[in-house]
């Protein structure tokens, strides 16, 4: 057995696209640079304040699960530009088909509180209409929402309309046969559905190099699909690069793949410790490459933030924190009849017994039943 | 009426359902040009398009996985898993997708798949080819489990499938393909038996015998050559296994005092343990003796040489038959 890897290292690194450096110099990039050429200050300030409010949730959930009022969170400290960036590329009648990790999405996207925190509270499983918010369930089984996207873009192309799925998924679940099979399918029907692949080098314990020997938007051209790898802490390049993949789905390109290169500074979940897999020598490392201070040094280099905005922009991160506070601790647990609740669509004479006997037995509590009604009606 | 076989019948429904509606689509491994390896589809894609009848590659996943996806847009796909012994690769999907994401979103979006699964024993196939997976899928909630035991059944069933917003799992008996029966085409739906009902397929008075899907014909078989021995057989064709229609069935075994499951299946944790087990909680006061159960064994699939041993026949079903009314039988003097 070898030794376990941390990079991939079976192929010569790929052009890691870029527009922003980490010391906040804007760079060109041939293939990036038309496709943000409609970015002007106000559009940057938008990116930036969104990092800003994504980042504030995603500290504010983590303090809550820490004082017990989350069973879980899984923090997005670091992958802020991922999020923001391909969730700003997207027009609302594309489909999103998220991880468990993609609350900055869904908060963007215009999910509320209560139902983005009762995921992670136990209150309910998902918290949002997917028709509303155009964007699926969070997917804890890796990988299978990439067969999900696949199937609804399938659909948007036997509709003939200019629309597109997009599903995002981690290093970790490229090692999935269902992400293999996604790609398959996506690249035989040419359905126009985007793989964005957040590799934040970390799947729980396991280093990306143990589930690729090359770089992972390598992998795509086995399939026929353009691969792409772009600086996941840089916001503008990863907005142009979904851009990019956005635009040939529309066009009848077919799928593309992105590989987003960030890293996740915080654990994989709450119940996780990263300081048991991982060295300080590499957060420092990628904290000097962090999505939000290269952003703030380049608009602040370039005149375009001061220190009045930076602050507005941080008391509307404390509030949103407030009001995600407020949503959390106030949400009342669900009733328990509730467990039997749209199990089917349509009714179920097994489940319907269940529900009438449990909603006996709990009356009987209740005083509502004596004893022997409660016995009899559950006994035949 | 017509004459169709069980394989015609289900390509009627598959026709029918997608005249009706335009969003249902199929899906599934060589059912377009060749029309499926048992023929069923036969005919489809010509007429249809190979949009909607639609060759996949060989990744049950994948099959399962995309339909997921095209429900999400509105679709009502209908997958052929090609074998029984092949849904294993596609069974996360169904379990943990397929079936868990009405409730999931709270019942915002709904899962309107049809999973076509060709299963059973005694075509002489190899392995992996005669499996009989429905306790899986029967012990998982969110997922309907039927199979049809004739055409008629087999065209209305599946139409009724099709139409549910519900996922169902529908398990055809292979090994009846060929057999035909009448069918009536042009009844509306809503005339039909429910998709859920279980219905007494031959009224008898001493003992209650309960089949579905391949079974049925060999209860029925069963129950004519115990008529020459003076012994009535009540036969119910079951038709849902999840939800199993328990109704009819105490109403027959109040009378009878005694009853028998079979099925092709292993018989730990089958169909079989979940009915005796719901029947003596519901009817205890009624019986007269222990519900038998007549099944494959807990065994894989035999070789095609010895798979008549391991399926139950008309012998095997009338041996439980004489068990479950005191009768000598095969097992007469076994302690347990």
């Amino acid at each position: 057995m070898t030794q376990t890897r941390h990079e991939p290292t079976g192929q010569a690194a790929m052009k890691m696209h870029q527009l922003i450096t980490a010391d906040g110099t804007r760079v060109h990039d041939e293939l990036l640079d038309p496709f943000v050429q409609d970015v002007d200050r106000d559009a940057l300030i938008s990116l930036y304040r969104d990092m800003v409010v994504v980042r504030r949730i995603d500290v504010e959930a983590t303090a809550l699960q820490r004082q017990g009022q989350l069973a879980l969170w899984p923090p997005m400290l670091g992958q802020e530009a991922s999020q923001v960036g391909s969730v700003h590329a997207m027009d609302q009648d594309d489909f999103i088909f998220p991880t468990y990790r993609e609350n900055g999405v869904a908060y963007l996207r215009g999910a509320k509180f209560p139902g983005i925190m009762g995921t992670w509270r136990g209150n309910m499983n998902t918290g949002w209409d997917p028709y509303q918010l155009n964007m699926a369930t969070p997917q804890i089984i890796i990988g299978s929402q990439t067969l999900h996207a696949t199937g609804y873009a399938m659909g948007i192309a036997m509709e003939g309309r200019e629309t597109l799925a997009i599903a995002y998924l981690g290093d970790g679940a490229t090692s999935q046969g269902d992400v293999h099979e996604s790609m398959v399918f996506a690249a035989s029907f040419q359905a126009p559905v985007i793989f964005f692949c957040q590799n934040n080098h970390w799947a729980i314990s396991e280093p990306v190099g143990l589930q690729s020997a090359v770089p992972i938007a390598g992998r795509a051209q086995g399939y026929g699909i353009p691969g792409l790898q772009v600086d996941g802490n840089d916001v503008l390049a990863v907005l142009a690069a979904v851009r990019w993949a956005a635009r040939r789905a529309r066009t009848g390109g077919g799928p593309s793949f992105i590989e987003a290169v960030t890293y996740r500074m915080g654990p994989h979940t709450t119940a996780d410790d990263p300081t048991r897999y991982r060295g300080v020598t590499e957060l420092e490392e990628w904290a000097a490459k962090d999505p939000l201070s290269r952003l703030r040094t380049h608009l602040a280099n370039a005149g375009m933030l001061d220190d009045a905005a930076q602050a507005g922009i941080e008391a509307e991160a404390d509030a949103v924190a407030a009001e995600l506070r407020d949503a959390c601790i106030n949400m009342p647990d669900p009733e328990p009849m509730t467990v039997f609740d749209d199990i089917y669509a349509e009714d179920h004479s097994v489940l319907d017994r269940e529900r009438e006997q449990y909603r006996r037995y709990l009356a009987s509590f209740e005083g509502q039943l004596g004893a022997g009604q409660q016995v009899q009606g559950s006994a035949s | 009426m017509s004459s169709l076989s069980l394989t015609q019948a289900i390509n009627a429904g598959l026709r029918q359902a997608m005249e009706d509606d335009p969003k249902v689509v199929l899906m599934g491994e060589d059912i377009g040009t060749l029309g499926g390896v048992f023929r069923v589809t036969d005919g489809l894609m010509k007429d249809f398009g190979s949009h909607r009848v639609i060759d996949t590659p060989l990744a049950e996943s994948a099959i399962i996985g995309t339909a997921v996806g095209l429900a999400y847009r509105g679709f009502r796909p209908v997958c052929e898993i090609q074998f029984d012994g092949f849904i294993y690769p596609g069974f996360d999907q169904i379990v943990s997708q397929v079936a868990k994401l009405h409730a999931r979103t709270h019942g915002k979006v709904r899962m309107p798949l049809t999973i076509r699964v060709p299963f059973g024993g005694g075509i002489g196939s190899p392995e992996h080819h005669s499996e009989s997976p429905e306790a899986y899928f029967v012990h998982t909630s969110g997922l309907r489990v039927i199979s049809p035991s004739n055409p008629q059944d087999a065209y209305t069933m599946l139409r009724q499938a099709i139409a549910s917003d519900d996922p169902v799992l529908y398990f055809e008996p292979k090994r009846r393909y060929h057999a035909k029966g009448d069918v009536e085409l042009n009844a509306p739906l809503s005339a039909a038996p429910p998709m859920g009902a279980a219905l007494v397929a031959e009224p008898g008075t001493d003992v209650t015998l309960v089949a579905y899907g391949p079974l049925v014909r060999t209860a029925l078989d069963a129950a004519s050559a115990a008529r020459a021995d003076g012994i009535s057989i009540e036969v119910i064709d079951l038709r849902s296994l999840s939800p199993v229609d328990y109704a009819p069935i105490m109403e027959s075994v109040r009378r009878t005092g005694r009853l028998v499951v079979t099925h092709e299946a292993g018989k730990t944790l089958g169909m079989g343990a979940e009915i005796a087990a719901t029947i003596t909680e519901r009817c205890f006061n009624y019986l007269e003796s222990a519900p038998v159960r007549v099944t494959g064994f807990d065994i894989p699939y035999p070789p095609s040489k010895l798979e008549k041993h391991h399926l139950p026949d008309l012998d095997r079903m009338l041996d439980g038959v004489d068990r479950a009314l005191g009768r000598p039988n095969s097992q007469t003097g076994m302690e347990d």
